[in-house]
């Protein structure tokens, strides 16, 4: 793309949001920046789902659609722990390391012996995600089960600027995704087994021909990915309440995300989540009726001169 | 190839019809099948349903007009075609001779113009609310002994605008039940001056509504929230979290048992929402307390049963019971098309446990609404305390046919 | 295009696809000396009558005599109209190596047409145009729109197809069901009733057996003359290597935008045939459970052959319908979700491939006794 073309697309893009932004901000000011706030709150949440979900495609090809299911299991799992510990921190722990010894099972007992098979993983996938849905309905119920946010992030912070009060758990959102997306920098960044992980995104014959345990380095990236699921259900657990149907529903907006921003790359979640988020809340604001069809326009339209994503590369 | 397989499994299929053929004794059991949603998001209303439904048999012994009476089961997944393919079975394979089901509204249409294709069936509704069932082109063999979702907030803007709340919002999810309750709602309180502004219709499966909430006006007394399930809880909950302090009024199914039952301890923000509804918990009349008694005695909490009876049992109940009582009425005698039965369904006044109900023209059932007030009891359960109650709540809410439209998201409107 | 590039084509199958699929034998040609080629295809066309396709044949004519209304209009007609839509994934999926959740919304594109420019419950909406109109209407677009889905997601390959359809199918639903002009919203359309022609109404059991059944032949030899056809066999080339095909000089997109087409044309008939079917359309006819069950039936009866969807849908309905009688009620998905992953597990090729293990296990058992 020559320079031109690319201010020209920036500049079709850009002004009619500057100019959306503009009128929103005079039509409403606190109605635009509350819902700018949501949609960042909103897309930490799918950041932190998400992430996990490309870490685990961009290393293993390997398209974990039972990933709303372990989002799942891990709220129903936190709300417990909750319910019996009484400790918000220690459910996020334990909701983390639930999915991820799922996860873990997943990959040891099933996804090594179809290593290269992705079509016949992805389908794997999609039958767990079906047992593992009814297995948790006939456990927990279809009761709605809605965890409590603990008693230092109830309620809103008050007496802010332009917006006068926002929920202290939407903003402690904000900070968990920020928090996580570092952690996952500095790990894949700045650890032994976070480079392997990298190298094999780039080039998996390669790294196994150094000599490196791949089977290894799969176990873990598989944990770490369906941990995060776990985490991010936890967290959703107390937003958004845990039911049935809400790992379809995470799952859905895990694709979009990924889709967007890029398969297989940890920066192009962050972009991916922030725009749906966004693109979710502003959506439902301004115009709720076709807010979710909106949605999925952004989706075609990024898939239309981007086929692989904002930050996608060929596979 | 799949000859064998296609044999097989007709094979398997006439040893079974052939099982259910020998059935047939000489004094036959009435079949009545029954129909709810176990699957998906109205799973636990569902089974609550089933068991209002069960109740009504049990208390007569399993015997009515004379004769063994046998319940066959079946599920949907609150999809309009699953509904139909469910009740075809019981209809058609099964051989039920009753019907009871559905649950949810775009199911009961559905099933209503199933109805339409076996008239020698009798369909009561199960606790499906949609006002077109029997509004629009109605069945002649399909009966609803409950009152729809328009018919259940009459009475609720009077008490809306008693409580001083003279402007409202309206937030509610975008489909046909929310609709008629709100219609319900706005076409009495709009005509006694109330004013609502803005109405927010939320698209179905929307999580997060904390766009939503930041749309809620400064100058508005109340806001009227007819979610159900998890949509309810999400918004309560981020409502309160982002410091949301104006009162609320519920739909039927926002304070309904399973919601003031949710797993999750910030309950108390519902205490003082008035709302409208078929059912109220904390209702004082002997019938009433003897079918909650009952409800609880069989369906204990331990045994999955909600503290007390909600909506769906209540309503399935209840068209389960007419059921019964019909069958009573002409001692069983389902002969010439199940004529005579129908006949007595039409005429009978039905005895139910919040008072008496008769049909209209469309077979749609006249009831009573109560008003009721989230209250907090000394164990810190909730439950609903009547406010008031409406008898003889009609379908066209008190309107002449003429001036009744089906209400929609711009029906009715008063900005 | 030569015999000599579709050979070409042939040999360039190395490459195994993920789902295990086997490159096709190669047409067994039946060689008459002097035979013109018309005569040639008719013979080889005989000798691919087996007794066992004969059976099948009178036993899906003979049908709705010995079985009741209930099981000819139920089972029989609904796995027929079922099976024609999944077709519809297996010969994307099976032959051209992509599989596309969206078939079941391109069908529910055909139903919502069909209901819009046909007759409903919905007057206001509804053109009310003649049954044969509204369907040959409803047809076309639903060609346009699968074959629009198609141009959109062959830029992409294998596994971003999946989710790319899905995230199409998933947006069509949203569409259905907050649109209230043109799609009637949460409430779709009733009534959409198959027409009477000729005094025979075809909402009766068995003449829409007969009509699911004429549908379902015709597009089951339909996908077996086009896998045949010079097309068919470049597809698989593509499916197998598409970047040496597309050196070889093959239109790479082209063909596939072009099977999309061809699998939407399937799509929209079996659609026609579901709404006739079912009486009405709604978002829920389009929603995921749909999107996922269309998939689950193809893996169920196997992409290998355009069999397998009919008895993945007969095995699907069945489940369906007396899976409540046998277990506990509530746990259907249980059940659908076990047969399902364990057929992913131990038979890729569905139960189609079972029934070729046995069979070849069976052979191998007689040949060592004589």
């Amino acid at each position: 793309m020559t320079r031109n073309a690319r201010w020209i697309w920036a500049a079709v893009l850009g002004l009619p949001l500057l100019a959306f932004a503009c009128w929103g901000i005079w039509d409403n000011e606190r109605l635009f920046f509350v819902t700018l706030l949501n949609g960042l709150t909103l897309a930490s949440l799918y950041f932190i789902v998400a992430s996990g979900f490309t870490l685990v495609f961009g290393l293993m090809r390997n398209v974990n659609l039972a990933h709303g299911s372990l989002y799942l299991l891990g709220g129903y799992v936190g709300y417990f722990v909750a319910e019996w510990s009484g400790y918000y921190v220690l459910a996020l722990a334990v909701g983390f390391l639930a999915a991820a010894l799922v996860g873990l099972v997943m990959q040891v007992a099933v996804f090594r012996f179809m290593q290269g098979e992705e079509l016949r993983q992805t389908m794997v996938t999609i039958g767990l995600s079906i047992v593992m849905a009814d297995l948790m309905l006939w456990i927990v119920s279809a009761q709605v089960h809605q965890m409590s946010a603990p008693d230092w992030l109830l309620g809103p912070i008050r007496d802010l600027p332009i917006i006068r009060a926002y929920s202290k758990f939407r903003i402690s959102l904000l900070v968990i995704g920020v928090i996580i997306g570092v952690l996952l920098w500095l790990f894949l960044n700045r650890t032994r087994v976070g480079m392997m992980i990298r190298a094999g995104v780039d080039d998996r014959a390669m790294l196994a021909a150094t000599g490196v345990n791949v089977n290894l380095v799969f176990a873990i990236t598989f944990a770490i990915g369906a941990g995060l699921a776990g985490f991010g259900g936890v967290i959703g657990a107390v937003e958004l309440s845990m039911v049935p149907g809400e790992d379809v529903r995470l799952l859905l907006a895990c694709l979009i995300v990924v889709i967007v921003g890029g398969m297989g790359s940890v920066v192009g979640a962050a972009i991916g989540a922030t725009i749906l988020g966004v693109a979710e809340t502003f959506g439902l604001a301004y115009t709720p009726t076709y807010s979710v069809v909106f949605t999925f326009v952004i989706l075609v339209l990024v898939l239309a001169f981007r086929p692989r994503g904002i930050l996608g590369r060929p596979a | 190839m799949n000859g064998r397989k296609a044999l097989v499994g007709a094979l398997s299929i006439a040893v079974a019809g052939a099982l259910s053929g020998a059935a047939f004794a000489q004094q036959p059991p009435i079949k009545i099948g029954l129909l709810a949603t176990l699957e998906g998001p109205f799973a636990a209303g569902g089974a609550d349903g089933m068991r209002g439904a069960e109740l009504a048999l049990k208390q007569k012994n399993g015997m009515a007009g004379g004769r063994q009476i046998v319940i066959i089961k079946a599920s949907s997944d609150a999809k309009p075609d699953v509904a139909v393919n469910a009740t075809r079975k019981l209809v058609e394979q099964d051989k039920v001779d009753i019907m009871v089901g559905p649950l949810s509204g775009g199911e009961g249409i559905a099933v209503k113009e199933y109805s339409k294709t076996q008239p020698t069936i009798t369909f009561i509704n199960g606790s499906s609310g949609a006002q077109a069932t029997t509004l629009v082109d109605p069945s002649p063999n399909f009966f609803r002994f409950n009152t729809e979702g328009a018919q259940w907030m009459v009475g609720l803007g009077k008490a809306t605008l008693a409580k001083g709340y003279k402007r409202a919002m309206v937030i509610a999810e975008d489909y046909a039940f929310p609709y008629s309750q709100v219609q319900g709602f706005m076409s009495e309180y709009c005509r006694l001056g109330g004013k609502v502004p803005v109405k927010a219709w939320v698209p179905l499966g929307g999580k997060d509504y904390s766009s939503v909430i930041a749309r809620i006006p400064k100058d508005v007394d109340a806001l009227v929230v007819v979610l159900g399930g998890a949509d309810a809880v999400n918004f309560l909950n981020q409502y309160e979290a982002a410091g949301g302090d104006k009162p609320l009024v519920g739909g039927s199914i926002t304070v309904s048992q399973d919601i003031l039952n949710y797993k999750g301890k910030r309950r108390d923000s519902l205490v003082g929402t008035i709302a409208g509804a078929p059912i109220a918990d904390a209702y004082d009349a002997p019938e009433f307390k003897a079918f909650v008694a009952d409800y609880q005695k069989n369906y204990p909490v331990s045994a999955g049963g909600y503290p007390s009876p909600s909506l769906f049992a209540l309503v399935y109940y209840i068209n389960m019971k007419a059921a019964l009582d019909g069958l009573d009425a002409v001692n069983g005698d389902l002969s010439g098309g199940q004529a005579k039965y129908r006949e007595a369904l039409a005429k009978m006044t039905l005895k139910t446990p919040v008072g008496d109900v008769k049909l209209d023209g469309n077979r749609q059932a006249i009831g009573t609404t109560f008003i009721t007030e989230v209250v907090k009891d000394a164990q810190g359960n909730l439950f609903n305390k009547v406010l008031s109650k409406v008898d003889g709540v009609d379908q066209l809410l008190g309107m002449k046919k003429e001036d009744f439209k089906i209400g929609s998201r711009d029906e009715p409107s008063c900005p | 295009m030569s015999a000599a590039q579709w050979r070409h084509a042939m040999n360039a199958g190395a490459g195994r696809l993920a789902m295990g699929r086997r490159a096709p034998a190669p047409a067994a040609t039946v060689r008459v000396p002097g035979a013109t080629p018309a005569e040639r295809r008719y013979l080889s066309l005989l000798a691919h009558i087996k007794a066992r396709h004969v059976v099948v044949l009178l036993f899906v004519l003979a049908y709705p005599m010995f079985a009741t209304p209930f099981l000819t209009y139920q089972i029989g007609a609904q796995s027929l109209a079922l099976g024609l839509i999944v077709l519809s994934l297996t010969f994307l999926g099976g032959s051209g190596g992509m599989i596309s959740l969206a078939q079941m919304s391109v069908a529910g594109v055909a139903g919502y047409m069909l209901a819009i420019f046909g007759s409903s419950g919905e007057p206001a909406i509804s053109f009310g145009w003649p049954w044969w109109v509204a369907a040959t209407i409803a047809v076309v677009i639903a060609i346009a729109a699968g074959t629009a889905v198609g141009w959109l997601s062959v830029r992409t390959e294998g596994i971003y197809t999946i989710m790319i359809t899905l995230a199409v199918g998933v947006a069509f639903y949203h569409l259905c069901l907050q649109n209230y002009s043109i799609f009637n919203g949460f409430q779709g359309f009733q009534r959409v009733y198959a027409p009477t022609i000729l005094g025979i109404n075809f909402r009766d059991p068995m003449p829409f057996y007969y009509l699911a059944l004429g549908c379902a032949l015709g597009g089951y030899f339909l996908v077996k003359y086009v896998l045949r056809s010079p097309f068919g066999i470049a597809l698989e080339g593509i499916r197998n290597n598409a970047r040496r095909m597309n050196a070889l000089g093959f239109a790479v997109t082209a063909h596939r935008v072009a099977a999309y087409a061809f699998a939407a044309l399937l799509a929209a008939i079996g659609g026609l045939l579901f709404t006739w079917y079912n009486g009405l359309i709604t978002p829920n006819s389009v929603g995921t459970s749909w999107l996922i069950n269309v998939l689950i039936i193809a893996i169920l009866g196997g992409l290998r052959h355009p069999i397998g969807p009919f008895i993945g849908a007969i095995v699907f309905v069945l489940l369906q319908n007396f899976a409540i009688d046998l277990i506990d009620r509530e746990r259907f998905n249980l059940v659908i979700g076990g047969v399902f992953l364990a057929i992913v597990l131990f038979s890729p090729d569905g139960l189609i491939g079972i029934w070729a293990t046995v069979k070849s296990k069976l052979i191998t058992q007689r040949g060592g006794k004589s």
